[in-house]
């Protein structure tokens, strides 16, 4: 396994910059070109800006599953529970920002609360009407859970398959918790019906842009994250950990605390995506937890190229943009062109969509 | 145990499955020593290096660097106490080039935030450039170590221990798959860090063994046979009947 793009030389490197950078452009002027009238060749419809957002946040994810699975050989199967649980705190914030305007208009409880006879709201709900806060906390909560299922996994040197199937089984468990209408999230209905955002009302050109370019600036803020990570020392590690582990053990390193390490940044990461992507659909309930999202999540970044930041990037916008043609197109195909696609990807394409590039830059 | 004990295994044993691979084994290593340690297949030697280092636990016997008891601690804890090792299969991170090879062996602050600040200083690219010089591998710095031969591979390992800068080194066959100059520079080498360092080598080469001009420990089925020069060895009728059958 080879697969680190960590000593690319200078000239491919400057490549990679400038398209990255003409990319960044070319989605930061999708907002713009929406503003354009209707009529004009270069108008882009409500529909493009909404689903490219979404993709943004998918891009961040990936990154996150990246830095933990194609550098340091953490496959994860539960990542989706991070970006849901990050997803969630917003949501949380969004339910509150509603106040008395639900149907049933109570002044402080979210309408299913209400429903299912709350007299006030529960503890770990207070708070979460403040931004900040709540921002915080979707951040905070993904890197706490990560931080002790990390500590255990690890420190019992679980590993491999093995640790892939544990995470898997968190966030069904997850999924299976939240479904329960008394654990105070919603139930199977979630939240949804949201208004606003700070200050400015959803489902408006200006609360689209805004939330574009707040997804935007996220995934560039990751991406230069995992690339300080990744050209760094702990980079470096990180790759022979994935190769090696007990040889890294015996140079001196704690290889438990150095995996605990990238895998609460990269839950870290998941959570922030998941707090943009819920204002951009308008809604989140425990289907986000369900596994074969995390799988998927895991299947863009085989696509793209495991073990470089820029694949991790394309195999989340071009797994979605196929997802979202071919299930207009043939629906009932999608499952069956998900998996092909994974299993093409394995046999014929190890390095993904960036080792068609890199193989002609390395020659 | 003298104050000049740096190593000491007293009546060790590893039982697997019944099996015992240690059986009541006591070595004991000084400091600067260079000690060989030879014995047929299956004596026990990579078990024994598998104790010190934290890779398995005695089942029983004290195990001791200094004043510290090694069963207590974990492999990472135990390498930065100061004791390096090299593996018999030699074991070099495939995706890193030699020079990122080196580096991450070099002494340094091992947690990751600290490995995240680091920064290569003018210091630590002479001592890898040093030890490139010294392993033969300077104009491979940059390949990969994944196209190394089997030689220099073997190379790279001995370079990462001398990263490692430790005070006891554990050789495991450092000259298989070494030409013959390859070997008597190997021999060279070891013989000029002990001294300085405490050095133990499991090798079957015995003309290898001849030229590291030590003294000798033959370990069969899990404990000491025999020690000395390697003539007193060579000629101890329990060593022959080992290794000549009988």
């Amino acid at each position: 396994m080879s697969t680190s793009s960590i000593s690319l030389p200078a000239t491919p490197r400057l490549t990679l910059r400038l398209a990255l950078i003409g990319a960044v452009v070319v989605l930061a002027l999708i907002p713009l070109l929406n503003q354009l009238p209707a009529g004009s060749a270069l108008h882009v419809g409500d529909f493009i800006v909404s689903i490219t957002g979404k993709w943004i946040t998918y891009a961040i994810l990936a990154l996150a599953i990246d830095l933990a699975w194609g550098y340091c050989g953490i496959l994860s199967l539960g990542h989706g529970a991070f970006f849901a649980l990050g997803g969630y705190a917003m949501g949380m914030h969004l339910m509150r920002l509603i106040g008395p305007r639900g149907a049933y208009g109570h002044p402080t409880l979210p309408d299913f609360m209400v429903f299912l006879g709350y007299q006030e709201l529960p503890w770990y709900w207070l708070g979460f009407d403040i931004f900040p806060y709540a921002f915080f906390m979707a951040l905070f909560v993904p890197g706490l859970l990560a931080l002790i299922v990390g500590y255990l996994a690890f420190r019992s040197r679980i590993t491999g398959v093995y640790l892939s199937i544990l995470t898997q089984a968190l966030t069904y468990a997850l999924m299976l918790a939240f479904f329960r209408n008394d654990m105070g999230f919603g139930g199977n209905n979630g939240f949804t019906d949201f208004k606003e955002l700070l200050g400015m009302a959803l489902n408006t050109p200006l609360a689209r842009a805004v939330l574009f370019y707040a997804s935007l600036v996220a995934l560039v803020g990751s991406y230069w994250v995992c690339t300080k990570i990744s050209v760094s020392k702990l980079g470096r590690v990180l790759v022979a950990i994935r190769d090696a582990e007990s040889r890294v053990r015996f140079l001196g390193y704690s290889t438990t605390q150095v995996k605990l390490f990238v895998f609460v940044i990269s839950a870290v990461l998941s959570g922030l995506a998941g707090a943009l992507y819920v204002p951009q659909v308008g809604i989140i309930n425990p289907g986000e937890f369900s596994p074969g999202n995390s799988i998927e999540a895991v299947i863009w970044v085989a696509v793209g190229g495991r073990g470089t930041l820029v694949g991790a990037v394309l195999g989340a916008f071009s797994v979605n943009a196929l997802k979202t043609w071919l299930t207009t197109a043939a629906p009932d195909l999608w499952l069956f062109a998900l998996g092909g696609l994974f299993v093409a990807v394995t046999l014929f394409l190890p390095k993904g969509l960036v080792g068609l590039f890199s193989r002609k830059v390395e020659k | 145990m003298t104050s000049h004990t740096i190593l000491y295994l007293d009546d060790v044993s590893v039982v697997f499955d019944g099996f015992r691979a240690l059986n009541n084994l006591s070595l004991f290593v000084d400091q600067g020593e260079l000690r060989a340690i030879i014995g047929p297949n299956g004596a026990g030697k990579t078990t024994m290096m598998d104790v010190i280092t934290g890779k398995t636990r005695p089942s029983a016997g004290t195990v001791k660097f200094r004043d510290s008891d090694l069963t207590l601690f974990d492999e990472a804890a135990i390498a930065n106490m100061g004791i390096g090792r090299k593996f018999q299969k030699p074991t070099v991170f495939d995706a890193l080039t030699v020079f990122e090879n080196l580096e991450l062996a070099l002494k340094a602050p091992r947690g990751p935030v600290a490995c995240l600040r680091w920064v290569l200083a003018g210091e630590a690219r002479k001592r890898i450039e040093t030890t490139l010089e010294e392993i033969g591998l300077t104009a491979r710095a940059h390949d990969r170590a994944a196209i190394l031969s089997h030689g220099q591979r073997q190379w790279l390992e001995i370079g990462m221990l001398l990263m490692q800068d430790p005070e006891l080194l554990l050789v495991d066959e450092p000259v298989a798959g070494m030409t013959d100059q390859e070997t008597e520079h190997t021999a060279a080498l070891l013989r000029r860090i002990a001294g300085t360092r405490s050095v133990v080598v499991v090798e079957h080469d015995l003309e290898f063994v001849r030229a590291l001009d030590c003294k000798v420990t033959v370990l069969c089925e899990g404990s000491v046979l025999s020690e000395g020069t390697i003539d007193q060895v060579q000629n101890d009728p329990k060593v022959i009947e080992v290794y000549l059958g009988r």
